[in-house]
């Protein structure tokens, strides 16, 4: 393919967008989800797009490519790239820009590879079809790629599935995807939101080594600030499809202008005040060990939950934490090892354990939508574990939904809506009030506020560490998120591939001396400065 | 992740899984042929009394039925009527001729008709369902949907007196009739299939082709087929190379199906067209109590459906990358 375009020079401006409008189809009506968003971008520059969920961010970098997905459609502004505005020439020219001028990395890497092709065809497919580029010379860029990206074993890294790959190996690949025809903008999209906090830190840095070394204009999309504050030499904040501001990082994090902007790192202003044990433990797990087939789940774990108190139980994917809540509310039935509820040995199938056992222990999933019957009404929802637990009905079932809604900060009104008529934050209040309807003594909740913005966490949080005030319940909070543990935990206990590694008071374990793991884990959490990744890079290396 | 590592935990996670297929449909096939055998024993009607007349003496009655083998228990007549099977003997119809003679050419004549059947319609569904899919809610795409959902609709049979009234009975193109002798020529025998072809390709064509472009647009809602749009790869392209792959598994499925219902389920259009084949030969043999082949004739349509379900899931088996190339 010969580009008609004129090669844009150092500093030139490589993206404009000005005063773009996007509908999207709710229903029957066309509403602006994007509302008169302008940007400039320079070759060599990385701006930042951060946001909530909601906020646009997508849609303005799928926009940047001139693409809209099926349900959006373009209400006006204009989309220039080199000069030309990509909204008013045709799709065909627009495609032929796409994969060699303008790439694109999308979040999930594992969703976004084809699994049916090697990583190879994939990679090098835009070049070779349409960057007129002979395959073999594409693959040898390819490897150089692969290299300069720190991916295992270069040479056959191209040769493999998706499937054979770790999720950052694949993140990582997709990054060498968007860069194989040189192009002059990449929109990163949440490249490493799906990934581990270890593995993030090295893909954050094979990322940003690569757009320093190939000098490209980057559009990079986050709903992390402090990920954004490492690779962006300005950031625009995003609020309900607008710009709430724009400025350089430094100035976005030390002096915001707009108190929105503040509320991106709602969580991390948390303090949590961790109370002692009052003595008995209310939950013992002793030598728990649990298997997946062949795959060893997990493996001798023992902890204690005292009563009233909140145990944070973090680890990274796959580290057998969500596990170890199955197998307490006895989903899963352990290889071995006791569990001990309030002394008394706790069966292991959910099935053996009376109705009363059942109502002292309640779980919370991290998925409020599909926790939650889509065809219930919030009342008929609240009022089924009311009839199970406490036999109550009528009048009296009906005060306590109302009763349970005042508890987790719902109008009254909501006991009449369906979970679709309900934010991702109140859908997750309403399985917390199911949860409390029991009147359990001991709560697992499995990343429970893990899908949701920063500002409603922080709301959700604040709301648990109430109630536990109030009604004395326990609560074993399973979460791959060291802020959120910072907010609500009394003590931790740290996870890796099946084993605890570390466990104690909160401040014993998340302060120095550091067990090796808890400091790994610790020091890849994002701090909210801009040079974190320098100084961890630094520090690693002394 | 985990998922992965039980699914590869064998050696070849693939050849285990064939064998276990293979084992499941030997099991099924065993089972159906135990169905047939003892659901067709217990038919009412004697075929002794039926084909002596009902003056026939007790002794003669007697003597038919030793002569036949029906005066030993069932089980006994199952396991020898299924060890001759698996060598493809099926024992004397009681018209005393071999029920492979019987069946063997009528066989023969179906398997050409469907084999013929499905020469057309396999590629030309797939091709009509990777369009529809290409240019999905486009004109064509709306005329083809709604075409086979209609020829979906209709009975066959009432497709089949359409087109021998339109083809045959106005227009003189091609004979109402279907019948087939040995020592034709091939044109002769496309000739004259040519109404029976017809209806069939209206039915599995419809169906192929639904399922095909159902399968490829599920596949085109995924994440790597918007990917590849944002590489700006063209759309054709896109469902060759992207999706059609991933498609596999459905389409092998749905295809299997119609082409034992070419096999198995052609009865109707072959009495329509008083087609030799073994469709009429069972309707045949059913009428007049000839149990043996009613029993053969049921264990080839079983059979048939087994062994091609099988292979598609054999086939989707092996076109799962994750399965095929294990970590």
């Amino acid at each position: 393919m010969t580009n008609e375009l004129s090669v844009v020079a150092a500093g030139d401006t490589v993206l404009s967008i000005s005063d773009l409008r996007i509908e999207a189809r709710v229903k029957d009506e066309w509403l602006e989800i994007v509302k008169g968003v302008s940007l400039t971008l320079r070759r060599g520059e990385v701006l930042g797009l951060v946001g909530e969920s909601g906020a646009g961010k997508s849609t303005i970098g799928l926009a940047a490519l001139g693409y809209f997905r099926a349900g959006c459609r373009l209400a006006g502004g204009s989309v220039r790239f080199g000069g030309t505005d990509l909204l008013a020439m045709p799709e065909s020219r627009r495609r032929a820009l796409r994969g060699t001028k303008i790439a694109y990395v999308a979040q999930s890497a594992a969703a976004s590879f084809n699994p049916a092709k090697r990583l190879m065809d994939q990679i090098v497919e835009a070049a070779v079809t349409r960057g007129g580029m002979p395959r073999r010379d594409a693959a040898a860029r390819a490897v150089a790629l692969f290299r300069s990206l720190q991916l295992p074993d270069p040479e056959r890294f191209g040769d493999r599935y998706p499937h054979q790959v770790s999720g950052g190996q694949l993140q990582r690949a997709m990054t060498a995807m968007a860069m194989i025809c040189q192009p002059d903008l990449i929109v990163f999209d949440e490249p490493t939101t799906a990934l581990d906090v270890t593995t993030q830190v090295e893909v954050l840095l094979s990322i940003r080594k690569a757009i320093q070394e190939h000098g490209v204009a980057v559009l990079y999309i986050s709903h992390d600030l402090a990920i954004v504050a490492q690779m962006a030499h300005r950031v625009m904040v995003l609020r309900y499809g607008e710009a709430v501001e724009e400025a350089p990082i430094a100035s976005i994090i030390d002096a915001p202008r707009h108190p929105y902007t503040k509320s991106l790192w709602a969580v991390r202003n948390l303090q949590g005040a961790s109370h002692a044990a009052t003595g008995d433990d209310l939950l013992r797990v002793e030598q728990i060990s649990a298997s997946y087939g062949t795959f060893k789940a997990l493996d001798g774990i023992d902890l204690a939950v005292g009563r009233g108190q909140t145990v944070a139980l973090v680890g990274e994917s796959g580290s057998g934490k969500s596990t170890l809540g199955r197998v307490i509310a006895g989903l899963l039935p352990p290889d071995g090892g006791t569990l001990r509820f309030d002394g008394a040995v706790l069966p292991p199938v959910v099935r053996k354990r009376g109705k009363d056992m059942l109502r002292r222990v309640q779980i919370i999933y991290q998925s409020a939508d599909t926790a939650l019957n889509p065809r219930h009404s919030v009342r008929k929802i609240l009022g089924r574990p009311l009839a199970f637990f406490h036999g109550l009905s009528g009048a009296q079932r009906e005060r306590r939904v109302l009763e349970l809604l005042r508890m987790v900060e719902l109008e009254e009104s909501y006991a009449d809506r369906l979970p679709a008529q309900l934010s991702g934050g109140q859908r997750q209040r309403v399985a917390i009030a199911r949860a409390l309807a029991a009147e359990p003594e001991l709560i697992i909740c499995d990343e429970i506020t893990s899908a949701l913005d920063q500002i409603v966490q922080a709301g959700i949080l604040t709301m648990l560490a109430d109630l536990q005030r109030r009604l004395g319940v326990s609560y074993l909070f399973i979460t791959h998120d060291i802020e959120v543990v910072r907010a609500i935990a009394d003590r931790v206990v740290v996870l890796n591939k099946g084993r605890i590694v570390d466990q104690g008071a909160k401040a014993d374990v998340l302060s120095p001396p550091f067990q090796d793991y808890t400091r790994l884990l610790l020091e890849s959490v994002p701090e909210m400065t801009p040079d974190w990744l320098d100084r961890l890079v630094e520090r690693r290396a002394a | 992740m985990t998922g992965t590592s039980i699914l590869a935990s064998g050696s070849h996670p693939i050849l285990n899984m064939t064998v276990q297929r293979l084992g499941l449909g030997l099991l099924s096939l065993a089972i159906v042929s135990a169905i047939i055998f003892t659901a067709v024993s217990f038919l009412p009607g004697d075929f002794a009394t039926a084909i002596l007349g009902r003056s026939a003496t007790p002794e003669t009655v007697a003597a038919f039925q030793q002569k036949l083998g029906l005066d030993k228990p069932w089980p006994q007549r199952y396991v020898d009527w299924l060890g001759g099977a698996l060598v493809g003997d099926f024992g004397d119809s009681f018209s005393s001729r071999l029920v492979s003679t019987v069946i063997g050419p009528r066989l023969a004549n179906t398997l050409a008709l469907a084999a013929t059947t499905a020469v057309i319609a396999v590629p030309l569904a797939v091709f009509l369902g990777i369009v529809c899919a290409r240019y999905r809610n486009k004109p064509v795409d709306r005329f083809l949907s709604s075409a086979t959902l209609a020829s979906i609709s209709l009975p066959e049979f009432f497709i089949a007196y359409v087109l021998m009234l339109v083809l045959a009975t106005k227009l003189h193109i091609f004979p109402s009739l279907s019948s087939i002798r040995p020592g034709m020529g091939l044109g002769e025998h496309l000739y004259r299939m040519a109404l029976p072809i017809m209806t069939l390709l209206f039915v599995t064509l419809a169906h192929m082709m639904r399922n095909t472009r159902a399968a490829l647009i599920g596949v085109m809602s995924r994440p790597y087929i918007e990917m590849a749009r944002l590489k700006g790869e063209p759309e054709m392209r896109i469902v060759l190379r992207h999706a059609l792959p991933n498609a596999i598994g459905p389409i092998a499925s749905v295809i299997a199906i119609n082409l034992a219902y070419l096999i198995a389920g052609v009865v109707v259009v072959e009495v329509v067209f008083v087609y030799p084949g073994i469709g009429q030969t069972m309707v045949d043999a059913v009428r007049n109590r000839d149990v043996p082949v009613v029993q053969a004739c049921a264990l080839i349509f079983s059979a048939a459906y087994i062994v091609l379900n099988l292979i598609a899931d054999i086939i989707s088996i092996v076109s799962n990358p994750r399965l095929l190339h294990p970590r």
